[in-house]
Formats: structure tokens, C-alpha cells, sequence
């Protein structure tokens, strides 16, 4: 057993020298290393930001169910059936029928090729669930009719919140899904999330609108207040415009007025909507709306055939940037709202890795010194073996991109103090074996084949541990499981291939030492 | 040879008590818990000048109704941690915090680390925090089931129950804060106390194969006294490790490396006393093995 062929030995010392190249790499420029890659420093530690978004889903579910009213309402008239009290109710479409149309109105629910059930060939679920009482049809959003809602505003709202950070121009922003109604938004190397915390806190709806006096406007009136929150004005909902009609919003320094404005361009229909809507509109108030606030309401003075136009308000310069950033990145599906903020300062990324360092170096040596008096020259070998695994370790985070939190160091550290156990418990029953046995080359093997089952047992243990935190943990905890999880497997690696060479070469040499341990 | 079962019943009787009092301390006082787990915002501020201290800040943020708040140092002379309890964080309360504080101390300090948890994200935090804990127990007695007998499974399952109760109880006591890199620690715990156990129940076991005239109270000592030097000095360069991480890994760290610190003396410990005591107390004798290695 005692005999290492030299293509094992040959091999175990290139493996390891490999993960000492890669390890060392982490350290230099990455323009002049070989491997290009490196463990990422997480939010912690580099500083950043870490936000987790929520969207409201309630106004795009009251906007199905309004939109939905239209099309029952359109077909029951088109079949002309007569019904009563079509309305909206806690989140339920409500309506009568006469008793002999009953059938006819649930077979148009249940259509499976109707348009009212879109997807029903892909999830085998109607849209709506449908109630019916005596004559009365209650409709509720089925729970696949939400689901599908729910992941529809998620991957528009991803898409919006992307364009957004990426106008603000951060450093490699990560964002993510999180269930089916949650955005998670990293931004390493901001400490200050203020700016795009506020471009994110924005629907940016964006309405042009006419003022008007007349509540008995045919598509409906309401009050809306001005965006300093002073005075109000009645708006007509009658959209002439909005936001999904500009190509481009820019801010400008008007030259007449010294003010700064958003000015915008819009697409073909827009233009056209836009020319109609002001030339027989000449001295009425438009309402520029945003998010159900009045920006400015001016007058029209003059046609705007050519599709580009104003908005002033009481603009800074970076509120204008601002408006124009969210003009033109388009407007979320629903309100998002943080409910999760972690931000680091640089400054306490960088305290944070240097103090991780220093207590790394610090509890390596007190545990190579406490080892080496321990054990002298098999001190050595576990103390020789503890430092390739911190390389096998380092090599393997940086293989695989692994992301390096405090807590994750807090593992390196830990993986070092528990690390030694392996070579203890086969040093320990080395020691029992010679205590029985004259022949050291038999002792050293009884060694390691009788602690192999505890030495199994104990580490599935702790990956079982790590395994649970690794899913059930996030953000910088996770880091944590990670760096436990893969100081497990070098640990055994380093154990069983380096240190068990190591010791079993110096067995050989003292065949006949009547101490060996 | 240390008699270590001498002391099964009197170590059992402690055990039992400190259990009970880290119940009642868990049951009556609770644990305190931080932002990640309650709700809030939490604020670590750095200052420039000399004169802001803990009364300053204080006066500050009373000015500004934010509701409960406390305020303390952390760490350095010039760092403070200021922690809010208002749930509330759909507005932007950092912004105006910070305008508020410039405003009445002027602008010498900086925001090294906020954080902002709402209340929906905490509590689910803190159920998947327990769910976490309680699976790890769970897949630890089965792993041992499965590896030993169900008698060593519940052996190793109380002692875990007893580091983790108690490790708690202590942060009660001394109402330590508890965050997500707490429960970090106690998983953590989980399985080094677990690694602890397992390596005596597997000498206990292999004891079983080959005395078949021992009984299980002086086995289980022969067992704990054969790995004694592997416990202490495994326990010792984990320790070595820990207590690094306590002293020099910064504040962020402190807690949780004290967390691991209890939870390895106790995990040290619980193997002797609790797991080992049980084998005796279920009569577990060279049969229980035997039925398991003609299966």
C-alpha cells in the first residue's frame, strides 16, 4: 500500500501547482495573467447596492378586469343580450343576464378557442373563473389568468428597470427575477442608491390630456392634482397621448425663456394624434400627466404638425435629465416598491476585506504553529497540506466565478480550523495503531483505513449543513455555504492525495523508529 | 483514562437545566432581533468630527419622529450603528435621514452601510430561517439513522437540540442581536457538533463490534477517551480559527463568530455528555449493531 507510482505523485503535484497558478492569479492584473478569471468580490465587500423590488400587481389586475368589461360588454351586445349592472366589484366582474341566455353567455366563457381564454392550449386553464348564481355571473382572474398577469408585468418590468439603470450608466448591474413578483436590482460600486432608487420609484404614465370645464365629457372627467400638490384641475380621460408614443426625450435649456424643459420626439401616430389634437384644440389647456400628477398644463397656441414638442415645469436640470431618462426608457407595467435596501460604502468593503485578512492570517498561523507543536514533523505535513487546501480552495472559487462575501471569508477562516481535523483524527489512530503494532507500515495503514468512516461521517455532516444554508440562505450567507461547501471537497482532496503521500513517504524512511508519532 | 461516566448523571442534571433556562429565556424575555428579522433600517455612520457622539445623534434623530430608534457605538470611536424601527420603508426615509442629520450636524459623516428591510421581506426571512434550521435537524437524523441505529439518531439529535437551545438562550441572556448570518452560525453549528458526535458514536460502534462483554456505560467511556485527543485538538484549532475572527474580523463579524465560539464548546461538550449518556439510557448493546450488520 505503501508504494506511490510516479505518475501519481507526478500527477497530484500538477494538480496542485495548477491551482497555486490560479490561486496567485486572483492577485495580479488580469492583462497579464493567463486565466482571466476571478473570484468576484461580493456587494459587501466591494460596496454597492442591493435592492429588492416588489410590483404591485393591483392596477394591472383592475386594468384586466377593465379591459375584460369591454370585450363582455361587446359581445353581448353583438349577440344583443340584454344585461344589467355590468360592474366591477373586489376584484370581480359582475353582471346579469335574462334566464334564457344564461347557457349561451357560459358557453362564450368556457370557449376553449376563444379569445377570452388565450392560453388555454398551453396551461389547460380557462382565464376566468366563472360563478354563476340563478342569472348572475360573477368572474374572478383565475389562478392562471394571475399567474400569467403576474410574470407578464415581471418581464416587462424587467426590461423597463434594465433600460433604466443602464441610462444612469452603473458598473455591471445584475438584475434578476425573484419569484413571479420580484425584481432584485445589484449595483456593485454605488454607495449612493438615492438617484436610482427615485428613477426606479417612478411608474413614469405619461397622459396628454385636455383640461376641461365640462364634468359631462363623454369619456369621463377627474380632478388631478398639479405636481407641486397646490392647486387641481379637471382633466378629461380621454388620452390624447402617452408615453409609449415618444421615440426620444431629451432635456433643454430654452433660450427664451432660461428654463430648463424635456423635449421630445414622437413616432408617426403619435405626430399625427398630436397635429389633430392641436389644431382644433388652438387655445384649450393640455395636461401633461405623469404618474396621475399634472406636470404643466399649457395652452395651445399653435398646431405641432412636426411631432416634436415641450414639456416645462419647474424643472432643474436634473430633474429634467431625470424625466427624460424614464421618457424614454417607457413606462413600468405597475408601481414597483423596494422592500429591501442593502447598501456598503467602498470604504467599509475595503476595512471589511482587510479585516477578513488579517484574521485569515492570523487564525492560519496560531493553527499551523498549535499543529506543528502538536505533531512536529506530521505537524508539518498537515501544515503543508492545510496551506495547498486554502490554494485548492482559492483555485476553485476563482474556476468557477464564485462570488466572495465577509461571511464567505468567515468560511475560509472556519474551513482552516476544521480542516486539520481529517489529518488529526488519521494522526490520532496512527498513534493507537503503533501502539499495537511493531511494523509502522501496517500502522499507517490500519490508520487511514479505520478513521476513513468517521472521517466520511463528519464531513457529509457539515456539506448537509452548508448544502441547506446554500438554498435556504441569501445574499452574503450564501457566499458563506459556498466557501464551507467547497472547503469540504479540498479538504478531503488535499487530505487523502497530498497529506497521505507526504506521510507515507516519511513512514517509509522510518520503517524502524520506534516512536514514529 | 479519564472516567467521564462518573459525571453522566450530574453533567445530565446541568444540561437539563441550562435547557430549561434558555426555554424560559427564549419564552419569556425573546430574542432580540435585528433588522434583517424584524423590520426597520439600520444605519452604520461614520463621523469627521469629533463632536458628534451618541447624546448628538440622539437629540437628531429625536428631532426627526421617526419613531423608535436606538443608538449606539460600534466598534470604533468614531463609528455608530442607528438602528429605526418604523416598518415603513416605502418612502425614502435614508434620503431625508440623511438632509435631517446634515442639516442639524452638519455634513462630517458618512453612511458606511444601510440597510432597509420591510416588514413582508422579514418575516419571510425569519420563516425561512427556522425552516432552515428545522431541515438541517431533520436531514442530520436521518443522515445518522441511515449510518448508524436509531438510537444513535436520537442520541445526536438531542445534542444538537441542546448546543442550539442554549447557544440561543445565551444570546437571549445577554441579548445579543440575532441576524441572517446568526443563522449562518447556528447551521453551522449544527453540523460541527453533528462532525463531533459522529466521530465517537463511530468508535462506539466499532467498540460494540469487538467487546461483546463491555457494557455500553464503560464502552461508551473507552470511546470517549480513545478520540479524547482528536476532540480537544480539533476543537482547539477551530477555535484558534474562531476566536481570529472574533478579535480581527471586524464588527460585522463579531456575532457571529461568537455564536460558532458557544456553539462549538457546547457542541464538544454535548458529544460527551448528552449523546453518549443517551446510548446508555436506550441499552443499546453489541445486538443493536449486530441486527444491523446481517440486514
Amino acid at each position: 500500500m505503501l508504494y506511490f507510482s510516479k505518475l501519481r505523485i507526478t500527477l497530484v503535484s500538477l494538480v496542485s501547482l495548477f491551482f497555486i497558478f490560479i490561486a496567485v492569479s486572483n492577485f495580479q492584473n488580469s492583462k497579464d495573467s493567463f486565466i482571466s478569471k476571478k473570484i468576484n468580490l461580493g456587494l459587501d465587500l466591494q460596496g454597492g447596492s442591493y435592492l429588492l423590488l416588489e410590483i404591485d400587481n393591483g392596477p394591472v389586475e383592475i386594468q384586466k378586469l377593465q379591459n375584460t368589461t369591454t370585450v363582455v360588454r361587446n359581445f353581448l351586445k353583438d349577440k344583443k343580450i340584454i344585461f344589467n349592472d355590468l360592474r366591477i366589484e373586489n376584484k370581480k366582474i359582475i353582471f346579469n343576464v335574462s334566464n334564457d341566455n344564461v347557457q349561451l353567455v357560459e358557453t362564450f366563457f368556457l370557449d376553449k378557442e376563444g379569445d377570452i381564454n388565450p392560453y388555454y392550449n398551453q396551461y389547460k386553464s380557462h382565464q376566468f373563473d366563472v360563478e354563476i348564481q340563478n342569472n348572475e355571473f360573477s368572474l374572478t382572474l383565475s389562478k392562471y389568468g394571475l399567474i400569467e398577469i403576474k410574470t407578464s408585468s415581471q418581464d416587462q418590468a424587467l426590461e423597463i428597470v434594465r433600460r433604466r439603470v443602464d441610462e444612469v450608466g452603473t458598473n455591471e448591474p445584475n438584475i434578476l427575477k425573484r419569484g413571479n413578483n420580484r425584481i432584485l436590482v445589484e449595483l456593485p460600486g454605488l454607495d449612493d442608491p438615492m438617484r436610482i432608487k427615485s428613477l426606479l420609484g417612478k411608474t413614469a404614465n405619461l397622459t396628454f390630456r385636455f383640461v376641461t370645464q365640462n364634468s359631462n365629457d363623454t369619456f369621463g372627467t377627474e380632478m388631478l392634482k398639479f405636481e407641486d400638490g397646490t392647486s387641481e384641475a379637471m382633466v378629461s380621460k380621454r388620452i390624447i397621448l402617452n408615453g409609449e408614443n415618444l421615440l426620444d426625450a431629451q432635456p433643454q435649456m430654452n433660450n427664451q425663456t432660461n428654463e430648463t424643459v424635456v423635449s421630445f420626439t414622437l413616432d408617426r401616430v403619435g405626430a399625427k394624434r398630436f397635429g389633430k389634437a392641436t389644431s382644433t384644440g388652438i387655445g384649450k389647456q393640455l395636461a401633461i400627466v405623469l404618474d396621475g400628477k399634472i406636470v404643466s398644463a399649457p395652452i395651445i397656441r399653435d398646431t405641432i404638425a412636426s411631432g416634436n414638442g415641450q414639456i416645462s415645469g419647474n424643472f432643474t436640470f436634473q430633474s429634467a435629465t431625470d424625466l427624460a431618462l424614464l421618457l424614454r426608457s417607457g413606462a413600468l407595467p405597475a408601481p414597483l416598491n423596494i422592500i429591501e435596501e442593502r447598501t456598503v460604502g467602498p470604504d467599509l468593503g475595503q476595512d471589511s476585506i482587510n479585516a477578513g485578512v488579517i484574521a485569515l492570517m492570523i487564525g492560519f498561523l496560531l493553527v499551523i504553529i498549535f499543529m506543528f507543536f502538536k505533531y512536529k514533523i506530521f505537524g508539518l505535513i498537515a501544515n503543508i497540506t492545510l496551506l495547498i487546501n486554502l490554494f485548492f480552495l482559492v483555485g476553485i472559487l476563482t474556476l468557477f466565478e464564485a462570488t466572495l462575501t465577509l461571511p464567505g471569508i468567515a468560511g475560509i477562516i472556519l474551513t482552516v480550523g476544521m480542516a486539520v481535523d481529517a489529518n488529526v483524527l488519521i494522526f490520532e489512530r496512527i498513534k493507537e495503531e503503533c501502539k499495537k503494532e511493531k511494523n509502522n507500515i501496517i500502522a499507517f495503514d490500519t490508520g487511514y483505513v479505520k478513521s476513513k468512516t468517521a472521517i466520511i461521517d463528519a464531513n457529509i455532516t457539515t456539506l448537509i449543513a452548508a448544502i441547506i444554508l446554500f438554498f435556504m440562505g441569501s445574499g452574503p450567507v450564501k457566499g458563506f455555504s459556498v466557501t464551507l461547501a467547497v472547503g469540504i471537497f479540498t479538504t478531503l482532496f488535499s487530505v487523502y492525495f497530498i497529506a497521505r503521500m507526504l506521510t507515507g513517504l516519511y513512514v517509509e524512511r522510518n520503517k524502524e523508529k520506534t516512536k514514529l508519532i | 483514562m479519564i472516567n467521564f461516566n462518573k459525571f453522566y448523571k450530574l453533567f445530565n442534571l446541568i444540561s437539563l437545566s441550562l435547557v430549561v433556562a434558555s426555554v424560559l429565556l427564549l419564552f419569556f424575555k425573546g430574542l432580540n432581533f435585528g433588522v434583517d428579522f424584524k423590520g426597520g433600517t439600520l444605519i452604520e455612520l461614520r463621523s469627521t468630527d469629533k463632536n458628534i457622539n451618541v447624546t448628538s445623534l440622539r437629540q437628531s434623530f429625536n428631532k426627526m419622529n421617526l419613531g423608535d430608534f436606538n443608538v449606539k457605538k460600534f466598534g470604533n470611536e468614531n463609528d455608530f450603528l442607528i438602528k429605526i424601527e418604523k416598518k415603513d420603508t416605502s418612502a425614502n426615509v435614508i434620503d431625508v435621514i440623511k438632509k435631517d442629520l446634515t442639516t442639524f450636524l452638519g455634513g462630517s459623516f458618512n453612511f458606511r452601510r444601510v440597510e432597509s428591510v420591510g416588514p413582508k421581506v422579514s418575516s419571510e426571512l425569519l420563516k425561512s430561517g427556522i425552516i432552515a434550521i428545522a431541515l438541517s435537524l431533520t436531514a442530520m437524523l436521518f443522515y445518522i439513522w441511515i449510518r448508524f441505529e436509531w438510537q444513535f439518531s436520537l442520541g445526536a439529535i438531542l445534542a444538537l437540540f441542546h448546543d442550539v437551545i442554549i447557544t440561543l438562550g445565551l444570546f437571549s441572556l445577554f441579548s445579543l442581536e440575532i441576524n441572517l448570518s446568526i443563522v449562518a452560525a447556528v447551521l453551522t453549528i449544527v453540523g460541527y457538533s453533528m462532525n463531533d458526535t459522529v466521530v465517537i458514536y463511530d468508535r462506539v460502534r466499532e467498540n460494540l463490534r469487538k467487546f461483546s462483554d463491555i457494557k455500553i456505560y464503560e464502552l461508551t467511556n473507552i470511546s470517549i477517551n480513545e478520540t479524547l485527543s482528536r476532540t480537544i485538538i480539533t476543537s482547539a484549532t477551530t477555535l484558534l480559527a474562531l476566536v481570529s475572527i472574533y478579535l480581527f474580523g471586524g464588527e460585522i463579524l463579531k456575532g457571529f463568530s461568537l455564536a460558532m465560539i458557544m456553539g462549538v464548546v457546547f457542541g464538544t461538550y454535548s458529544s460527551i455528555y448528552i449523546a453518549n449518556p443517551i446510548l446508555v439510557k436506550l441499552r443499546v448493546s453489541q445486538k443493536t449493531i449486530l441486527k444491523e450488520d446481517t440486514e
